[in-house]
């Protein structure tokens, strides 16, 4: 059942979680801002690539390849490769919304795919309703391509402390999505646990710490989820 | 050569458009096989869990700050306080935490 009233209810909840999203949006794509100005970018274009690519990593590694004036191909390898963990999340979103859902909201849902969105949208109880994402994207990308442009415009001017500070919002809001599920089920609260003690023996060994943060964290998620997948399947109404 | 910025740009939101598009718009029905259903059930934990921890680490000015930060947002989500507060609290430790360190 998915009725204007209840799209318009999905929608203001978006939106009103959407906010602390955009905060620290506005604080990491303010850093973005600045990267991009530096690569040699006008405010216009920054603020362009940001409204077109929604994706933190991913520009920021695009900038550098602009800066270095790199072949075109070079482009496309590096933004696949560092955005590549977000066919998993289309993947897993995939399974949460209606079969029935229309091909326009299909397209619609994977423009605004990213880490914060995700992790929004998926911790839903049962299935997503598109205007959930909608609302989401509006108050948190907004942020994002309004940081972008501050950032290219008026670089250094809030204190150093305060960006830093900003940008742990987005890490706060990753801890309140994998903590409640961790509470109630103990295979997640383990692999919580094993994800962290993985993702920090990879940052420090030699060889695996070289990988790019994206290749890791690509390799960590399939490995781990994998693991559990086969360790502890899930009942068939989880999920 | 100076090569195009707008050409780059468009590569950049044709490559990251495809990646997220693709699997929602291939993927038209519900997956009946466990194993596959339970990867992806598990796939946003790991992914979020391992972007969080170290990186609370080296985005604040001490390793020290990221921690306390990634404690307090724990032990706060873990007594049910919801998303915007745990945000803003990890936010919080880490500002006190720069004139105290």
């Amino acid at each position: 059942m998915r009725t204007k009233e209840t799209n318009r209810t999905w929608f203001r909840r978006g939106l009103k979680n959407g906010i602390p999203i955009g905060l620290g949006y506005l604080a990491v794509s303010f850093a973005l801002g600045i990267a991009a100005k530096q690569a040699g970018l006008t405010a216009f274009q920054a603020t362009l690539a940001s409204m077109l690519c929604n994706a933190s990593a991913g520009e920021f590694a695009g900038f550098t390849v602009i800066a270095s004036n790199a072949p075109y191909m070079q482009m496309a390898v590096i933004t696949l490769i560092i955005n590549a963990r977000y066919l998993l999340m289309s993947a897993a979103l995939s399974q949460k919304i209606p079969e029935d859902l229309p091909f326009y909201h299909r397209l619609g849902m994977g423009y605004f795919v990213t880490d914060e969105i995700f992790g929004a949208a998926v911790s839903v109880e049962g299935q997503l309703n598109p205007f959930y994402q909608y609302g989401l994207a509006a108050s948190s990308l907004s942020q994002w391509a309004l940081g972008t442009c501050l950032g290219v415009l008026v670089g250094n001017v809030l204190p150093e402390r305060l960006v830093t500070a900003l940008s742990v919002l987005l890490y706060g809001m990753f801890i309140a999505i994998i903590i409640p599920p961790a509470r109630k089920s103990r295979a997640v609260f383990g692999l919580v646990a094993a994800s962290f003690a993985a993702s920090y023996a990879c940052s420090v060994l030699p060889v695996i710490s070289s990988l790019s943060e994206g290749n890791r964290i690509i390799l960590l998620t399939v490995a781990l989820s994998l693991a559990a997948a086969v360790l502890f399947p899930i009942a068939d109404e989880e999920a | 050569m100076q090569r195009n910025p707008y050409i780059y740009i468009l590569i950049m939101f044709a490559v990251s458009y495809l990646i997220r598009v693709l699997p929602l718009t291939l993927i038209r029905r519900q997956i009946k096989n466990r194993t596959i259903r339970s990867f992806l059930y598990y796939v946003p934990y790991v992914t979020l869990s391992v972007m969080t921890f170290p990186a609370i680490m080296n985005a604040t000015n001490s390793p020290v700050a990221g921690l306390l930060s990634l404690a307090a947002g724990i032990v706060l989500a873990w007594l049910g306080a919801g998303l915007f507060p745990v945000a803003i609290t990890c936010s919080a430790v880490v500002f006190i935490m720069s004139f105290v360190l």
